[in-house]
């Protein structure tokens, strides 16, 4: 059945006979099944434990073969369902994908205020408890985070592995000027996202004349550094243990409380929920989370924009048209990282405890690989991006949590062999002469000057 | 001057094992021009079957030395091949496919992959420190003064050894096998090295499993002589090694042993004479200072700029 659509769309005579076809996959399963024996021993077959004499050796071979089986079988599965079909599929599979290409506009006009107008009811729908809503919030604040990166990746193609440092700054910033100065988040907010730009530039300035994966490793030692100073700043930062009791925001100076005199359920005469809360939550990370996307699809009109844009096409070029390259670079990374101190104040105040665990690496490699499979560049990527990873780990692997980071890991992998352009595919360049050039990933980190 | 002769010694050893993971970075970048972000766990991964190992024949102290040694180096070609097949498959299902493809995406895989490493120990050994028994004990006064004493331990010695055999080994391989010769020519012009017959799947898939292997032995390095390893040591020394990796100038062999050593040395020196907690952030920052005004490192080549 495969093989005759195959040569009918083809004309080729490389189809061949489905039962050389099947015995190929067999055998490639089998080695593939073989293979994952061979590395589950010993790591996943003998368990070390520490016992009163030390460590000892725990035989679990059924593991192994487990995981033999689930690869033999997940391999021989993605032969006939996924790779058989593709190879007949293959030459029209690229003009569907086109045809939705050329077309981002359509798309965009009606998914976008869709999804606006679901988030924007979202709190009020029938089924929603305080657990959806915890994890509504925790997306948004990661579709927020993503938007705020892509300032730095999509845009201006600098390719940045420690924005999570400007989350860190914001976070910090709020919780030590709450502790020592008494402020409120309103007011702490700006100040968040001014220090955290200030950082920006600062950790910026040095880095201006490094390459693509070069620049990717110093601002991960940027990130790690910030982090390791946190860690044993302890006089200042209070070090692992970390700042407690950071204030919640109130809704213009009531609170949202059981008791006391100027609360959100008295003010309103409406009886008192623990819900209340969340949804204001939800609705001050909405409206920053929007803010960041008003924000950057206004940029990109600007002649900064434009800048960030033609840095990424190529920056040889741009800087001989005479933009100016260091205030180019220091506006992206200033404006990227402003925006994850907004993000990383409202953390502070969400969870109310802040410590640099929550700052490592692997929060810096979550919000790039939102970006990156979101699309590079994409807004309503972005977010789809952040809603499947993020809330898809959260929704599917609450029970299994220690194989949540593992499935992320993998579905990292999976995503960027099979769609290396991202989720929801491309976006155009906002402007050019001549043919509009498709923006993916190809465009970050080659920039050659 | 004795304390210092002694941190001398301790440097020379964490650089060697710097060294060794560097080796694997430097290889990769040279040949594909990617960071196997992965391969500081592929050290971790190293690191534990050498546990594994080591617990299953039931080395101890006691051992005698004739059959430690024959134990030693069993456990260490074990470690050596069941890591390399983990460099292979990573290099086979997470860069691979995208050869070709442009060069955020192995930047991306790899990160994943690492992700994938960290967590699948940390599931199949648990999230606990792994505390092994020292095994391979005793060591040589060197000097005596005031009562302070420099020391030469026997397994500080076994690592330099190793370090620089393997080095000269592995340079060897380089400059006179044919494999090297494939290397070499992939370095400089992959299609060009498709097209006089140089089979470039397999030696990158090579390299891959020669820096891997170079991790195993010094994930066993590591186990036997701090004793203690958890599924998370990848990721700082990983860094590390790349560290020393660039500040050796990236693609060279010698450099990435030299820039190894200097690492080590610094953060060993950093240890003993400020403070103990920023020794991290004197190597990232070193990290930083290299790329920034010494991009090329100490022995590589300047790269022309080509528009």
């Amino acid at each position: 059945m495969a093989e005759t659509t195959l040569s009918r769309v083809n004309g080729t005579p490389e189809a061949v006979s489905g039962e050389r076809r099947t015995t190929q996959a067999f055998k490639e399963s089998l080695i593939a099944g073989g293979l994952a024996f061979l590395l589950s021993f010993p790591l996943l077959t003998h368990r070390t434990v520490q016992q009163a004499e030390g460590l000892v050796l725990e035989p679990r071979w059924l593991w192994g073969v487990i995981a033999a089986v689930v690869v033999f079988a997940g391999r021989l599965l993605l032969h006939f369902l996924v790779w058989d079909r593709q190879v007949v599929r293959a030459p029209v599979a690229p003009r569907l994908w086109q045809g939705l290409a050329a077309k981002p506009a359509p798309l965009s006009v009606w998914v976008g205020p869709l999804l606006l107008g679901l988030a924007l009811i979202f709190p009020f729908l029938p089924f929603v408890d305080r657990r959806i809503m915890d994890l509504a919030i925790l997306v948004l604040t990661y579709v927020m985070l993503g938007w705020g990166l892509n300032i730095v990746v999509g845009l201006a193609g600098l390719l940045d592995l420690g924005y999570v440092a400007f989350y860190a700054v914001g976070a910090y910033s709020f919780a030590l000027l709450a502790q020592y100065f008494d402020l409120g988040f309103w007011v702490c907010l700006p100040l968040a996202g001014i220090l955290a730009a200030f950082w920006g530039i600062l950790l910026g300035f040095p880095v201006l004349r490094l390459r693509g994966d070069y620049l990717a490793i110093v601002t991960l030692a940027f990130g790690e550094i910030i982090r390791v100073v946190l860690l044993n700043w302890y006089s200042f930062t209070n070090g692992p243990d970390g700042i407690s009791g950071i204030p919640k925001p109130s809704f213009f100076g009531l609170e949202f409380k059981r008791f006391g005199d100027n609360t959100f359920a008295g003010f309103f005469g409406i009886e008192y929920s623990t819900l209340h809360r969340f949804i204001y939550l939800y609705y001050i990370i909405l409206a920053l989370a929007l803010l960041t996307n008003y924000v950057t699809i206004r940029l990109r009109r600007l002649p900064i924009g434009r800048a960030w844009e033609a840095l990424r096409e190529d920056e040889v070029a741009c800087r001989s048209l005479g933009i100016n390259i260091t205030n180019t670079k220091l506006t992206a990374f200033a404006i990227g990282a402003m925006f994850g101190g907004f993000a990383g104040s409202f953390f502070a105040t969400r969870q109310g405890f802040i410590s640099p665990e929550s700052f490592t690496f692997l929060e810096s490699a979550i919000i790039l690989a939102i970006v990156v499979l979101g699309g590079m560049g994409s807004q309503i990527g972005v977010a789809v991006a952040a809603f499947v990873m993020i809330g898809g780990g959260e929704l599917l692997f609450r029970e299994f949590a220690q194989y949540r980071m593992l499935v992320f890991g993998l579905a990292m992998v999976a995503i960027m062999v099979w769609r290396p352009r991202g989720l929801v595919g491309t976006r155009k360049a906002t402007i050019a002469v001549g043919e509009r050039k498709a923006i993916g990933g190809d465009l970050v980190g080659e920039g050659h000057g | 001057m004795e304390y210092f002769a002694q941190q001398l010694i301790n440097g020379l050893t964490l650089g060697s094992i710097y060294g060794l993971i560097a080796i694997g970075y430097t290889m990769v970048y040279g040949i594909i021009g990617m960071i196997n972000f992965a391969h500081g766990d592929i050290f971790m991964v190293g690191s534990f079957i050498a546990l594994i190992a080591i617990i299953a024949i039931g080395l101890s102290a006691a051992t005698p030395f004739f059959l430690m040694v024959l134990a030693l180096l069993l456990v260490l070609a074990i470690a050596m091949v069941l890591t390399s097949a983990w460099g292979w498959t990573v290099e086979r299902l997470a860069y691979r496919p995208l050869r070709g493809s442009f060069r955020l995406a192995p930047l991306i895989t790899a990160i994943g992959m690492s992700i994938v490493l960290q967590n699948f120990v940390q599931i199949a050994q648990g999230a606990r420190v792994k505390p092994l028994q020292p095994i391979v004990t005793g060591s040589y006064i060197l000097m005596e003064k005031d009562g302070f004493v420099v020391s030469l331990s026997n397994i500080q010695i076994i690592i330099i050894v190793t370090t620089v055999g393997l080095m000269a080994v592995f340079s060897l391989i380089i400059a006179r096998t044919p494999l090297g010769r494939a290397q070499r020519a992939c370095e400089q012009d992959r299609v060009m090295a498709s097209l006089v017959g140089v089979n470039v799947d397999r030696t990158i898939s090579l390299t891959f499993v020669m820096g891997a292997a170079l991790a195993a032995v010094a994930g066993l390095m590591y186990l036997l002589y701090y004793g203690v390893i958890d599924f998370y040591i990848g990721f700082v020394a990983g860094i590390k090694a790349f560290t020393a990796a660039v500040l050796g100038g990236i693609g060279s062999l010698p450099g990435a042993m030299l820039g190894g050593l200097v690492i080590g040395l610094i953060e060993t020196f950093w240890s003993a004479y400020f403070t103990i907690e920023y020794k991290d952030v004197a190597a990232f920052s070193l990290l930083a200072v290299v790329l920034i005004f010494l991009p090329e490192g100490l022995l590589g080549k300047p790269e022309v700029e080509k528009v």
